[in-house]
């Protein structure tokens, strides 16, 4: 794929709606094509900004696979830009910067075993890592994913998830936090399902995405089980406005979230992880 | 008795448990096998056995009236089933359902409360086995209950 010029990172790019999916009733995932020329490389784990003209503008994180043409983003509404967002129909026309931010570390974890644990919407910014490690499974130690939702019918890419489920060379185990009896997976918190899980803790890589309570816990349960906290990767949310690191609204202790994010290496913010007022 | 001996020491709740102890516990254990579906104990039954799971799948359910059951947990292979065993009054407070052939190793509770109240030091081991998986499920609950995936 050629690389598009150097853009001004301030100045939105058009891009056109080819296909949008309803995945839940409240959350949509979109694929968007450049109106002029091809769109720029991206690594799993960034984010665009992605702008509804006349409403504003919000980090979403790439969920598609970086081979594909299109960005893929997976959206929830939950205030009025990402409203606006989900609610845009096949043609519409959206601002695009980006992409931004650091990525998971998929070429660190290559001879590794790999550790994902998705909570939620969670499972998103994890998707273009799983894409790149199945893409290329033979890099790879044992691959756990482990995926953790509010119940089954809010289950995020339930499709996608049963086929992984069939592949022979992937470890994958669901939980919903609750259930009916109908439902045959796990039920509890994403975070049980570690001790549970095959892996050798000391060569292991672990990624994870999710409300920040749950990756609180599973960091945990993580550290528990023997996984050093430089191998732990975590995806940091916080409120990103410019996503170059100079507007400060996304500063995180030290950091910029936007700019030393959204992925983030444990070790390097465990001091300030569970401190509240940051 | 042998062959219990060896299961209850090789299940991952009683590792480390020294070789008298073992053969103590073996004392009040059994061997079971429950079809899919088939359930372990019901809510307000006398908890006279717990469960250590050999292999299979148990889901924690609670009932309501007119309503189907609700599954707020499931427990595997190397997991303990029940607790209602430990305190007075001795009754399940909710109902345990094989969710698959399960094999499973079960305790009779009065036989071990009573070696546990005659030898303090085994009743030690097994608190000291015991309370870290129910502080863990306790955690676990609180995190459950904080509905993090839900709309903020």
């Amino acid at each position: 794929m050629a690389e598009a010029p150097v853009l001004d990172p301030f100045v939105p790019q058009l891009y056109r709606i080819e296909d949008v999916r309803r995945e839940l009733s409240d959350i949509v995932t979109l694929q968007l094509r450049p109106m002029v020329g091809t769109r720029p490389p991206f690594d799993p784990g960034q984010f665009n900004m992605l702008y509804v003209f006349g409403i504003g503008e919000v980090p979403i994180s790439m969920s598609g696979d970086r081979r594909q043409a299109a960005f893929v983003h997976t959206v929830r509404d939950v205030g009025a830009v990402s409203g606006a967002i989900a609610r845009l129909d096949v043609g519409a026309t959206i601002g695009v910067r980006g992409p931004f931010g650091t990525s998971w570390p998929v070429g660190v974890a290559e001879a590794a075993d790999v550790v994902i644990v998705a909570g939620g919407l969670g499972i998103a910014p994890l998707r273009p890592a799983i894409y790149e490690v199945l893409a290329n499974r033979k890099r790879y130690g044992r691959v756990v994913i482990l995926v953790g939702s509010r119940n089954p019918k809010d289950l995020l890419y339930r499709s996608e998830l049963e086929d992984w489920r069939r592949r022979l060379d992937v470890d994958i185990e669901v939980t919903v936090d609750h259930a009916d009896a109908d439902w045959r997976g796990n039920v509890g918190v994403v975070p049980g399902l570690i001790p549970r899980a095959a892996f050798e803790p000391r060569d292991t890589v672990a990624l994870v995405c999710g409300p920040e309570v749950m990756m609180r816990f599973t960091v945990n349960a993580l550290r528990e089980a023997g996984v050093a906290p430089e191998r732990i990767y975590l995806s940091m949310e916080r409120n990103m406005k410019c996503a170059i690191g100079l507007c400060g609204h996304c500063q995180f202790g030290p950091t910029f979230v936007c700019k030393d994010g959204p992925v983030m290496r444990y070790d390097k913010i465990a001091d300030i992880f569970a401190v509240r007022e940051l | 008795m042998a062959g219990l001996e060896r299961v209850v020491g090789e299940h991952p709740f009683f590792a480390g448990l020294p070789a008298e102890y073992s053969q103590l516990v073996a004392g009040c254990a059994r061997n079971h096998r429950f079809a899919a579906e088939q359930y372990l104990f019901h809510e307000g039954e006398p908890a006279n056995e717990f469960f250590l799971v050999r292999h299979g799948k148990v889901a924690l359910e609670i009932h309501s009236p007119g309503r189907p059951p609700i599954v707020f947990g499931t427990l595997g292979e190397g997991e303990i089933v029940g607790a209602s065993w430990l305190i007075p009054p001795y009754r399940w407070t909710f109902d345990a359902r094989a969710v698959e052939v399960t094999r499973a190793i079960g305790i009779d509770a009065a036989c071990l409360r009573r070696k546990c109240e005659a030898d303090h030091h085994l009743g030690y081991e097994m608190m000291k086995r015991l309370l870290p998986v129910f502080v863990k499920r306790l955690h676990a609950t609180r995190l459950q209950i904080l509905d993090v995936y839900g709309k903020s």
